[in-house]
């Protein structure tokens, strides 16, 4: 056999074994599939069905309102689905279609195997699915949540004028939002550690820019919700009096909880959707895009910036202008960056020779769109306009304009250009000339009136209006024009599911793109990438001629799968230098199991099952343990293995190195936003108090006392030193060490926590009188919750350390549990200076 | 993270400019809401929620040092990214894979954040001196 041929055998047999170690498994066990190419179509799907129900309601609400005095839809209904339409679009749809779509391409265009941890975005479709179809599900009960997507107290905190609906919405949505969480951890983890080597922070393509600072925006917005969430339920569930004015509390604090999260996450959809014309105005326009560094800038800019804009929703409610003024000015400047990117656009558009396609068609008329939101934005920004178009039909078209043109329809541009990559056949044409034309005329016609029935005073949420006022034709207009706006959506459904499949397969890279996504042939392979190349330039593509036929011959990284593993490479964060071959786990019905047992608790809860609901949560955490114990930190058979080119790369690193050491960092600065959420609420009933804390009847300061506080936070201190010892002990070689440091930590840890929970207890708090009582509660409980959480940990690292799965060499365990209470300690240190000491200086 | 001069660019010299103008925002609207809150006699869970007439006191004066320092601090990362950037305007777009270009590519772009927030940071004082008290 000729040398050739000896190359093309080795070859085929690289290529079974990839498949192999790759595929996925037929019938039922199909579900079992963790990679990112099945989870990320299951969560796409998913998305797009919630959303298509959600638009049905939007429908529906449309057919209500065309005439004065309808009656098609009684009052109460309507409250349920003018509310439910803005949560499943909102939660169900804008934010888990940048996780899926993520899910989907992002390993693509790093050439990743699959992302770092796959078996959580497996949990995190589960979660969603789970979470989705119980908020949407209880509307054919009657039990939907009725009090506007924002859920707004005192109307909602009333259990008897908000029934069961309200719990749905709490518990089903702080659900999906751990969902969401994850998928951030996970993607962050991925844009930062899974690129290809040479894929420097420079040269990576724009679409993880923007999925990394989405990610980083995540982990800032969506804890104060959780945090608002949990405050809420408490409310609902137990009377503690957070929004209770009668008692201490304030309606307002869940509108600064609910709008700290609310507006980011406006921001939060927008940014993966213009990504995704970041990918495509290059190819289209035949050359790099012109201002990189811009994008970069308007990207962070805008991140940082959403966050200071969310009392502009809370401009009518009597804050001080000066307060007003602040947000005010943010909003405007919010402006900035995001014009910034689409000049970036137009400029890299007039700079190339712009190639007419669909998916360019889409992402024109999304720009015009989205301008002109973006301007009726602006004048809102401007407080006393906003006094005026405060809740009427003004902010609603003014939304969708800004939804619709900075989501939606970027979102099918990039369905029209992604879908060739996911399902290797394209789109029709011109099918979609007419979706396109549809969908824009229809939009238009149907939101475009909606500023002047705004103008001319219909508020939001009414179900109907009387004839004569000058509505009538307005609103008429406006169904006609959502209707038409429907059939186009209806036709796009219909060229995906049905039309799509009498189409050839696309030849590889139909769009004669730059980036790495379209590197492999179509349809995809399950193993995705053949072989992982270096990467010299954002557009490899284009600059590397030999790279299409090198990444086919297998030449580059990890060509194989000899030992019948999942693996990827994991680089450096700047440069991309590979520092591990990263073993990842494969199908499981784990996951699964995880999801259905967690989300059994959250909706046990929401009915008031609370004993049964702990024991399917506590085993839920147990099968949480399972996973983490047989697919997690799995000692390799030897140190490290070849990965081509000459290259060996260790199969397993520990602390600062591992990706599960960054996943623990990034989920704990979450974490510690929820915390500081917490934090915030306690100071904020300080400032509207003239009295904080309320006086016992001898007027001395209620409070916790000292004695107990400062018990609980030595113990906590001796926890943590325990800690560290044991992770000393353990890198010295001691198993006898590390199991004493453990066992002697969790014991000062449960101590600690038990003092946390006295001391409120043995003071006479109680949380059902006032909101300062009720906020001390809820942070001890918090940071006592969390030192038991770490005391699970700590015995699952003691059952490792039993079980020879963690030692000296293994000690990914360890260094990560360690890092969880780093952050454990600050929260508890925190909590108790707060509750023990802020008493004595007010 | 934020003032330790450094010589290499990182996630983290890019991300202080931003980082100065949210600390700096922060401040200005606690600083203001407290003063209006516990001085001003504002409560939002009485009637005539919102007006007070209390002036905006030393709360001019306080936004006015935050914004010097939030000023002085991106002034300081401008001027080390300027220095990562290498001010080398003839080699943009910095999209060569070498640790050069990735030094200036990060050098330039939290030089643009630099401005972004001097400039938001201007926009998020200003309501201080235009408006005159609690109300």
């Amino acid at each position: 056999m000729s040398t050739d041929e000896q190359d093309k055998a080795l070859r085929r047999e690289q290529e079974e074994r990839l498949s192999r170690v790759w595929h996925t498994p037929p019938g039922w066990r199909y579900w079992s599939a963790v990679n990112n190419s099945e989870v990320g179509r299951w969560y796409t799907a998913t998305a797009f069905a919630f959303f298509l129900f959600a638009g049905v309601l939007g429908l529906l609400m449309r057919a209500q309102l065309s005439v004065p005095e309808n009656t098609l839809l009684p009052a109460g209904l309507y409250n349920q689905v003018f509310t439910l339409h803005g949560t499943a679009m909102m939660f169900l749809f804008a934010v888990p279609i940048f996780e899926a779509v993520a899910i989907l391409i992002l390993p693509t265009m790093l050439a990743a195997r699959d992302l770092p941890f796959p078996r959580l975005s497996a949990f995190g479709y589960w979660c969603f699915l789970i979470g989705g179809v119980f908020v949407c599900g209880s509307i054919f009960f009657n039990a939907a949540p009725d009090g506007g997507w924002f859920m707004y107290p005192p109307l909602t905190t009333d259990p008897k004028l908000s029934g069961i609906g309200a719990d749905i919405w709490l518990l089903g949505l702080s659900f999906i939002e751990v969902a969401s969480i994850a998928a951030a951890v996970e993607l962050i983890v991925g844009v930062l550690k899974c690129r290809p080597p040479g894929m420097r922070i420079n040269t990576m393509p724009l679409y993880c820019w923007y999925v990394l600072i989405v990610g980083g925006m995540i982990l800032f917005a969506f804890p104060p919700l959780i945090a608002g969430d949990i405050l809420f339920e408490l409310e609902r569930l137990a009377g503690w009096p957070f929004f209770d004015p009668a008692r201490g509390g304030d309606p307002l604090l869940w509108q600064h909880l609910f709008w700290i999260f609310g507006h980011p996450e406006v921001y939060i959809v927008f940014l993966p959707s213009i990504a995704l014309l970041a990918m495509m105005v290059p190819t289209f326009a035949r050359r790099p895009i012109v201002g990189y560094s811009w994008i970069v800038l308007a990207a962070v800019g805008t991140g940082f910036l959403s966050f200071g804009l969310w009392v502009h929703h809370m401009f009518t409610t009597g804050l001080p202008a000066i307060s007003l003024g602040f947000f005010s000015a943010a909003s405007e400047a919010v402006a900035i960056p995001t014009g910034v990117q689409i000049f970036v656009f137009v400029a890299t558009m007039l700079a190339g020779r712009v190639v007419f396609s669909t998916p360019m068609l889409f992402a024109a008329g999304s720009l015009g769109i989205f301008v002109f939101g973006g301007l009726t934005g602006v004048m809102v920004a401007i407080a006393p306009f906003d006094w005026q178009a405060h809740d009427t039909y003004f902010v609603v078209a003014h939304l969708h304009y800004v939804l619709i043109g900075g989501m939606l329809m970027p979102l099918l541009a990039g369905a029209y250009y992604y879908v060739p990559l996911v399902m290797g056949r394209k789109l029709s044409d011109r099918l979609g000339r007419w979706v396109f034309w549809l969908m824009f005329c229809g939009f238009n016609i149907g939101f475009m009136p909606m500023h002047f029935t705004g103008l001319r005073g219909m508020p939001r949420r009414v179900f109907t209006y009387p004839g004569g006022i000058g509505w009538d034709w307005l609103n008429l207009i406006s169904t006609v024009g959502a209707f038409i706006f429907a059939s186009g959506l209806v036709l796009f459904t219909w060229d995906v599911l049905v039309g799509l499949r009498r189409r050839p397969y696309a030849p590889r890279n139909p769009w004669n793109a730059g980036t790495l996504e379209w590197l492999g042939p179509l349809p995809a392979p399950e193993y995705g990438v053949r072989s992982v190349p270096a990467i010299a330039s954002r557009y490899p593509l284009w600059d590397q001629p030999d790279l299409m036929r090198d990444v086919d011959e297998g030449r580059c990284y990890l060509p194989d799968a000899e030992e019948g593993q999942r693996e990827t490479m994991v680089t450096s964060v700047l440069d991309s230098h590979p520092v591990q071959c990263l073993r990842v786990p494969g199908n499981s019905f784990l996951p699964m199991i995880c999801a259905v047992l967690v989300g059994a608790s959250f909706i046990g809860t929401a009915f008031h099952f609370y004993w049964s609901s702990l024991v399917v949560g506590i085993a839920g955490m147990f099968a949480i343990m399972a996973w983490l114990w047989q697919g997690t930190a799995v000692i390799p058979e030897k140190d490290e293995k070849p990965v081509g080119l000459g290259l060996s790369l260790p199969l397993y690193v520990s602390g600062t190195k591992s990706v599960g050491w960054w996943a623990m960092f990034i989920t704990l600065f979450g974490d510690m936003t929820a915390f500081a959420s917490l934090v915030f609420s306690y100071f904020y009933f300080w400032t509207i108090h003239e009295v904080f804390p309320p006086r016992w009847p001898d007027g001395t300061p209620q409070g916790p006392g000292l004695l107990w506080p400062a018990l609980a936070f030595c113990l906590l201190a001796g926890a943590w030193g325990a800690m560290l010892w044991a992770r000393a002990r353990n890198a010295a070689g001691s198993a006898t060490g590390l199991r004493l440091g453990l066992a002697g930590a969790a014991l000062l840890a449960l101590g600690s926590a038990s003092a946390m929970l006295w001391a409120p207890w043995q003071a006479g708090l109680t949380p059902t009188e006032h909101a300062y009582p009720a906020s001390v509660w809820v942070l001890l409980g918090w940071a006592a919750a969390h030192l038991a959480l770490g005391v699970v940990m700590q015995g699952y690292c003691l059952a490792r350390s039993l079980g020879g799965k963690l030692t000296a060499r293994w000690d990914i365990d360890i260094h990560n549990v360690v890092l969880y209470w780093h952050f454990a300690a600050v929260t508890g240190v925190v909590t108790l200076a707060v509750v023990a000491l802020f008493p004595l200086l007010a | 993270m934020v003032l330790r001069l450094r010589e290499r660019a990182d996630l983290w010299t890019l991300l202080m400019p931003p980082t100065v103008w949210a600390l700096h925002f922060l401040y200005c609207y606690v600083v203001a809401a407290i003063h209006c809150a516990k001085l001003g006699g504002i409560s939002l869970t009485e009637p005539n929620a919102g007006q007070s007439f209390a002036p905006l006191g030393e709360v001019r004066l306080l936004v006015a040092a935050g914004t010097l320092v939030a000023w002085a601090l991106i002034v300081i990362g401008a001027r080390q990214a300027w220095r990562h950037w290498g001010s080398s305007l003839e080699d943009l777009p910095h999209d060569a894979a070498t640790p050069e270009d990735r030094q200036s590519f990060l050098g330039f772009a939290t030089l643009l954040l630099s401005g972004l927030s001097f400039v938001s940071v201007l926009f998020i004082a200003l309501p201080a001196f235009l408006i005159q008290d609690c109300r």
